[in-house]
């Protein structure tokens, strides 16, 4: 049976309908989740889409985190669900607490709208699991906060437990360590600021992120809960 | 007890401010050669009703801490004062 993916829908999300299509084009069953909704059952795993959630009032995702969908989010990601935040997903994510760190303004104040290159650095986690390290991926980017930034014991504990999941080849908003997607310690909950739902056809440009997408299919039902 | 409460937000330094270098480079076309170190922050208002002052600057610190600001990337001072009765 087809995995199920549930797109976590807040008010002024805009990549869920990218995140459906890009799913059920690679062989997954997705459905909406409302943030209101207190409940993920049924679903096997999780994306957190790109978007403006909450109108990214106060901050990215400062206020997404109090959506009553955050607290299955929570306990799905603690029995070991995967969850994937795709750009204001992945700021969702570091503000629920959820993956460390944080994204700030973009090195040179503009907002990004463009294809650029990450490199898959680790393959043990659950959008990396189809890759192969070294992989270079053409993924879009759509962005104005995605400049990664953490303290330097949190980079260093990243760098030492492997936990950087893609790098930008050409750095292109100031992120530290040219980062652009995390996992957290248990590896099934990622972020990571590039759209591969926008790179799955070759219609789009580039197909090369439908290998992530297909990584977070293969690491659906793989909960221990 | 009626507290009018202050937040000024600010990024943390080393934190990279785009908008406080784009103000601080604009500046010379005004004819302002002196002015250094431009940084953008937020004032955040509020009441808070309390018993006393230091639960207020208690409370006040503590929404800011864990809501208001996050605190990889900002830092903030409170500051917390009887509010004037209407």
């Amino acid at each position: 049976m087809a995995a199920r993916v549930g797109v976590i829908l807040f008010p002024g999300s805009n990549c869920e309908l990218d995140a459906l299509e890009a799913i059920g084009h690679i062989g997954g069953t997705a459905e909406l989740v409302w943030h209101g909704d207190r409940s993920v059952e049924g679903c096997d795993a999780l994306v957190v889409p790109g978007g403006f959630a909450h109108g990214d009032y106060l901050r990215p995702g400062a206020i997404a985190r109090f959506s009553p969908v955050m607290d299955a989010v929570r306990n799905f990601a603690a029995e070991g669900g995967p969850v994937v935040g795709i750009c204001n997903g992945f700021q969702v994510l570091t503000e629920a607490g959820l993956l460390p760190g944080a994204l700030q303004k973009n090195a040179g104040l503009k907002f990004l709208c463009t294809t650029i290159t990450v490199r898959v650095e680790t393959t043990t986690t659950a959008l990396t699991s189809q890759a192969t390290q070294g992989d270079e991926l053409r993924i879009p980017i759509n962005h104005f906060e995605g400049n990664y930034t953490c303290d330097a014991n949190t980079l260093a504990q990243l760098r030492d437990e492997d936990r950087v999941v893609v790098r930008y080849v050409d750095n292109p908003n100031g992120s530290v360590d040219n980062i652009a997607g995390v996992c957290n310690e248990g590896r099934n909950v990622v972020g990571l600021m590039p759209h591969p739902e926008r790179a799955c056809h070759r219609l789009l440009g580039s197909e090369d992120g439908a290998v992530l997408l297909r990584s977070l299919l293969a690491s659906a039902g793989t909960r221990v809960g | 007890m009626l507290f009018s409460v202050v937040v000024e937000t600010r990024l943390r330094p080393g934190i990279a401010d785009p908008q406080g270098a784009t103000i601080e480079r604009s500046l010379p076309t005004l004819g302002f050669t002196g002015i250094r170190g431009v940084r953008v922050g937020k004032a955040m208002r509020f009441e808070l009703e309390a018993p006393d002052e230091t639960t207020a600057l208690a409370q006040a610190t503590d929404v800011t801490q864990r809501f208001l600001i996050n605190p990889v990337i900002e830092a903030a001072d409170v500051s917390v004062s009887v509010a004037e009765s209407v």
